[in-house]
């Protein structure tokens, strides 16, 4: 019995370990005495390696294709205040606040505790409020903007995040009742941005009206890009899951068809399928009618990303197990309500790693519509190195577009990341 | 042996055949539950018996013979499977709750689908069912948290939900630690003492001498000898159970 005894000086707290700055360096790298020689080893050849690359980045580059041309990396040709006319990039500007305060408000009403991320994306305006000043201040340029043009782009990038937090808080307030509502305006959101980046009435160069049309032809860079992005994950999803309930249906020719098509689509490359985009999509639209060269861009990446993610939503169906099925069944659900409401859920949570890894790819994907002609973030850096001033400034522009790319696939990626962990994938 | 009314069998099976592609799984199962009545169905493995008990909720389709259930014959008529299985309850063994619902919500899902109910009325009958099977405080946690002693009492809540006329266990305590088995007994056998007709596949010889109208002993696809508990415990008929209840038993 001694062993009982005393049970509560038993318990022992976990073994505290002070780090230190120097007691970490030595723990991760210099102990012991053969590790400490791979670190010097390691460090050697680093050094080596991005001595010649940083020497380039801060002597011999040309930075200045890169704030000389900002607005075509943004946004392409989106006409710009020539004498007499409206700079209609203030629409764009108004998509991304409708956006800011769509997230805001929705963290509002769903948030529990405080997220990281929530910090990382306020943080986000801030430092890229700083760089237009940094720029004006420090910058030798010739062409580089005034002070006080550049506070007022970063008072303009703030708002942003006054426009977020003033969401958020009206979401936290009214909180789950709000719920229906966050919901419909994410789904909202995507037709009123398409509607105010496209405009209605007259084409703009006929009409100089703030609300005129600006045809296709003027989106361009990160601005196209993005929208074939998004639109290719917001249409395939549905696409996709359709397509695989459908490749496992008991029918033979609904079965039949969606194995045709997913096979068709993962044999056939991206390219290709754009070029067909380009000059065949139009047969098959009857009468007069043209498709805008965007939707032509648009839809075969939507069908080549569906295809694909079709396999992935049936890995995470075929990970359910029957037990599920027959549970659902047991209780009287039919299967629709046993799809919707049990397998589906699980299926999908159980692919949100996949699916993610997935639109990332989908993302980088979008610049292959450079090649049949479209002016995407890529087809924007081409142009700019077309431009004579630019000449040999390859290793700029393509680092500095490669910058955009990666920002956007780690904000996906760890998104995803968080959302895992909320969902608690893995877990239960 | 309690004489229920005999008029009218809630479950009526017929010559049930069962074949999962050459291998004859049922060969003519004939039963008739009476209304309250407990029925244990034991045997070893392969014996059928769990097959049987999933055609009574169409989780397997029989191929020949006639089930009817409460007045409704179980055919490839899809209102009459779903019509059937809203007066059954089905409680398996691996538990199957519904990973990524909470407790409340893997037992008001189907009531509020099925039956329509209110959320306040699914939620109030809900919690009386957890206080029944004795974990009211489980409502709001997940599957994965609960032991499986609790997982399985959540899923007899969850059948019981529906309020079932029938209730079928399939090896309910099979893949629980010996000291969980006894909780989820006591819940049978309360319910038992409610008076609700349930079928239960189950080893536990002890429940079932206790419990138990009658006991059925399945060997190969069919019911080999069937009485009331205490006569087959202590004298079987037939060599096959005899061996069988020894080896059962012996230790």
């Amino acid at each position: 019995m001694a062993i009982m005894t005393n049970t509560e000086n038993e318990i022992l707290p976990p073994p505290s370990e002070r780090s230190t700055v120097i007691g970490w360096l030595v723990n991760n790298f210099f102990s012991p005495w053969y590790n400490a020689l791979l670190s010097l080893i390691v460090a050697r050849l680093l050094f080596v390696l991005l001595k010649g690359g940083l020497t380039w980045a801060f002597t011999d580059a040309r930075w200045a294709v890169v704030p000389n041309n900002m607005r075509l990396y943004l946004v392409g040709q989106y006409p710009s205040a020539v004498e007499g006319q409206i700079d209609y990039i203030w629409r764009l500007g108004l998509c991304v606040y409708l956006l800011s305060a769509v997230i805001g408000f929705t963290w509002g009403v769903y948030a529990k505790r405080k997220e990281p991320v929530g910090f990382v994306l306020l943080g986000i305006p801030v430092v890229l409020a700083f760089i237009p000043l940094l720029y004006a201040v420090f910058s030798t340029l010739e062409n580089a903007p005034k002070t006080n043009e550049a506070f007022a782009t970063a008072l303009q990038i703030l708002g942003i995040d006054l426009i977020a937090l003033t969401a958020f808080w009206l979401g936290k307030w009214r909180g789950a009742r709000l719920q229906r509502y966050a919901l419909m305006l994410w789904i909202l959101y995507f037709p009123v941005m398409l509607l105010i980046i496209n405009g209605v009435g007259e084409e703009f160069e006929v009409l100089d009206a703030p609300l005129a049309v600006i045809p296709t032809r003027f989106w361009g860079g990160l601005l196209l890009s993005l929208l074939l992005a998004v639109s290719g994950i917001v249409f395939s999803f549905p696409i996709g899951v359709t397509l695989a309930l459908g490749r496992q249906s008991r029918l033979p020719i609904i079965r039949s068809l969606s194995i045709i098509y997913i096979e068709f689509i993962r044999g056939v490359p991206l390219i290709s399928l754009l070029f067909m985009g380009q000059v065949m999509l139009n047969l098959f639209i009857p009468g007069d009618v043209t498709l805008d060269r965007v939707i032509r861009a648009m839809v075969p990446i939507t069908l080549f990303s569906a295809a694909y993610l079709a396999e992935n939503v049936r890995g995470g169906l075929q990970s359910i197990s029957q037990g599920q099925y027959e549970a659902a069944h047991a209780v009287g659900l039919n299967g629709f309500q046993t799809m919707t409401f049990i397998i589906l859920p699980q299926a999908l949570r159980a692919v949100i790693p996949v699916m993610v890894g997935q639109f990332i790819s989908l993302f980088k994907d979008t610049t292959l519509v450079s090649i049949v002609g479209m002016v995407d973030l890529m087809g924007i850096a081409k142009g700019v190195l077309a431009n004579p001033a630019y000449v040999g400034t390859q290793r700029e522009v393509y680092l500095f577009i490669s910058v955009f790319y990666f920002i956007f696939s780690y904000a996906l990626s760890y998104t995803s990341h968080r959302l895992e962990i909320v969902l608690g994938v893995g877990e239960r | 042996m309690q004489n229920k009314n005999t008029s009218d069998p809630i479950i009526i099976c017929r010559d049930i055949h069962k074949w999962y592609g050459e291998f004859h799984a049922l060969r003519g199962v004939d039963m008739e539950v009476q209304i309250g009545e407990v029925i244990v169905i034991f045997g070893p493995s392969g014996s059928g018996k769990s097959t049987f008990i999933r055609t009574i909720n169409r989780l397997e389709e029989h191929q020949r013979g006639q089930i009817i259930v409460d007045g409704i014959e179980l055919t490839r008529d899809v209102r009459n499977i779903e019509a059937v299985r809203k007066d059954t309850g089905m409680v398996f063994q691996q538990f199957n709750l519904f990973p990524h619902l909470s407790v409340m919500q893997n037992i008001t899902l189907s009531p509020l689908l099925v039956h329509k109910w209110s959320k306040d009325k699914a939620e109030k009958i809900a919690m009386q069912l957890l206080e029944r099977v004795g974990i009211p405080e489980q409502a709001k946690k997940f599957p994965g948290q609960l032991s499986g002693g609790q997982q399985q009492r959540v899923a007899i809540a969850r059948a019981l939900a529906m309020q079932p006329k029938i209730m079928l266990f399939d090896e309910p305590t099979s893949a629980l630690d010996p000291e969980m088995i006894k909780e989820v007994l006591d819940v049978m056998t309360e319910l038992a003492e409610s008076g609700m007709t349930m079928l239960v596949v189950t080893h536990e010889m002890g429940f079932a001498r206790a419990v138990a109208n009658r006991l059925f002993f399945f060997d190969e696809g069919n019911i080999i000898e069937s009485g009331n508990p205490e006569d087959i415990y202590n004298n079987p008929q037939k060599d096959r159970t005899k061996l069988f209840l020894s080896q059962i038993l012996q230790h």
